[in-house]
């Protein structure tokens, strides 16, 4: 079957290679894109994995906050950079050794959950991501 | 030697391990001498005790008092504005301005951390809930290096909640670092060591048997170190009810043990050591809670810059 083409965008963001079926959790970790436009391709076919999920988003270019979230979700999604309907730059996520104000601790009783401040952790393992709680040490694998 | 903070065992390497037994060795010597030492003359510690203690508080007070400073602090939550909602951040913003040194206990796991962001005078973990409680680790080392002669090539039982009991965590931590141990872990299967405390100790090349029978176990072992199961970690009562008194050491229980055997317990106990063996010359756990005094003075004196 003929695969239709979406639009391409002018000025944006294009996340590719997605894991599949995460699009929509990928989606819930970016800020201010109400107003945008915003295609998202499910389970699409990839050359390298089989199945992958992608978005492209008008007028958006991802935050650090924004990017790391990815980086944990999807370990093997790339960003395109899309300027005056050009590609600039496509760079595959990198994974951060260390996270400030993302997720909760799975711990009731870690600190973290009892105070009004930010979760912070260290990501020890990247496939599957497992983070582990710079106040109280308990681990746990990132379900986004 | 410098020490910021002390929030976890992790904070000392080997040598500074080293550094602190022969410190609170000398302690002991002048404690034991009854010379007055005033080294810390003019120097406050702050005691923030948001769950009871017995030893830890009243042994930093006891050190500091020995040391020439002085001490002020609250020994419940209730009595602080704790119980008002203040923060841990506000709560420690606030006494550092008291005092030179602040020593702490929370219920909350990494709340010494969070203290120590917070706070320029120095904060020693006075234990973090189930997490860290590095001073007890230091005296009880200290105990075993008394009474043993030596921190190597020991074979450790580790009796009772080792799940939830931060002494025997941050113990296990420290002990791995020595060479040639062997920890026997006695629990049932419900409270044997968390997951990622045991594979960071076996990294270490420490050997770790796991077993729920105290009986077979005893008659191998140089140390036993017995704790309490803690009605307060538990979320479900009927849970706790199941499991305290799971073990006891009475009388019949150290026959089948080695003559040269030392009982340790960090205190308070419940039922899981009956007082009848308490003048056993192998039970060593009142001697164990007076250390307490030499090393936090050890750790009282370094910290504070107040060496002779």
């Amino acid at each position: 079957m003929e695969e239709k083409k979406v639009r391409n965008i002018i000025d944006g963001t294009v996340i590719d290679h997605i894991k599949p079926n995460c699009a929509m959790k990928v989606l819930s970790v970016l800020r201010d894109i109400d107003h945008e436009c915003i295609i998202v391709c499910i389970n699409t076919d990839s050359k390298k994995h089989g199945r992958k999920d992608l978005i492209k988003i008008e007028n958006k270019f991802l935050e650090e906050q924004e990017y790391n979230e990815l980086a944990l979700i999807s370990p093997d999604a790339t960003i395109n950079i899309i300027k005056n309907g050009k590609r600039v730059s496509k760079e595959k996520v990198k994974t951060p050794k260390h996270i400030k104000g993302i997720g909760k601790c799975n711990n009731p009783r870690c600190v973290t959950n009892c105070q009004n401040m930010e979760t912070e952790f260290d990501v020890i393992s990247i496939k599957p991501t497992v983070l582990r709680c710079s106040y109280c040490e308990s681990t746990a694998e990132y379900k986004g | 030697m410098e020490l910021k903070h002390f929030i976890s065992i992790n904070d000392l390497k080997k040598e500074d391990i080293d550094f602190f037994l022969k410190k609170a060795g000398s302690m002991l010597e002048l404690l034991e001498s009854k010379k007055s030492v005033n080294i810390c003359r003019g120097k406050i510690l702050a005691t923030l005790f948001f769950e009871a203690s017995t030893r830890t508080r009243l042994s930093f007070e006891c050190a500091m008092h020995r040391l020439g400073g002085s001490v002020i602090g609250f020994a419940d939550a209730g009595s602080s504005s704790v119980s008002k909602g203040e923060s841990i951040a506000d709560t420690i913003r606030t006494v550092e301005s008291y005092s030179d040194i602040i020593v702490m206990r929370n219920p909350f796991e990494g709340a010494a951390k969070v203290a120590a962001n917070n706070c320029s005078v120095p904060i020693i973990n006075a234990g973090d809930g189930g997490h860290e409680h590095p001073t007890q680790t230091l005296l009880d080392l200290f105990t075993i290096n008394k009474k043993k002669k030596s921190l190597s090539n020991l074979t450790i039982g580790l009796c009772g909640d080792l799940k939830f009991g931060r002494t025997v965590h941050s113990l296990a931590k420290a002990l791995s670092e020595f060479k040639g141990n062997t920890m026997i872990c006695i629990a049932p299967h419900e409270l044997q060591f968390p997951e990622g405390i045991r594979k960071k100790i076996e990294d270490t090349g420490t050997k770790i048997i796991q077993t729920d029978n105290l009986k077979k176990a005893i008659a191998r072992l140089d140390v036993l170190y017995v704790t309490r199961i803690q009605k307060e970690r538990f979320v479900s009562e009927k849970e706790y009810l199941r499991l305290k008194g799971i073990y006891v050491v009475d009388r019949k229980m150290l026959e089948k043990a080695n003559k040269d055997l030392i009982v340790m317990h960090p205190l308070p106990r419940v039922d899981e050591i009956n007082p009848e063996v308490d003048r056993d010359s192998r039970c060593v756990y009142f001697q164990q809670a007076f250390y307490g005094v030499p090393m936090r003075m050890a750790l009282l004196s370094v910290m504070l810059k107040c060496e002779k």
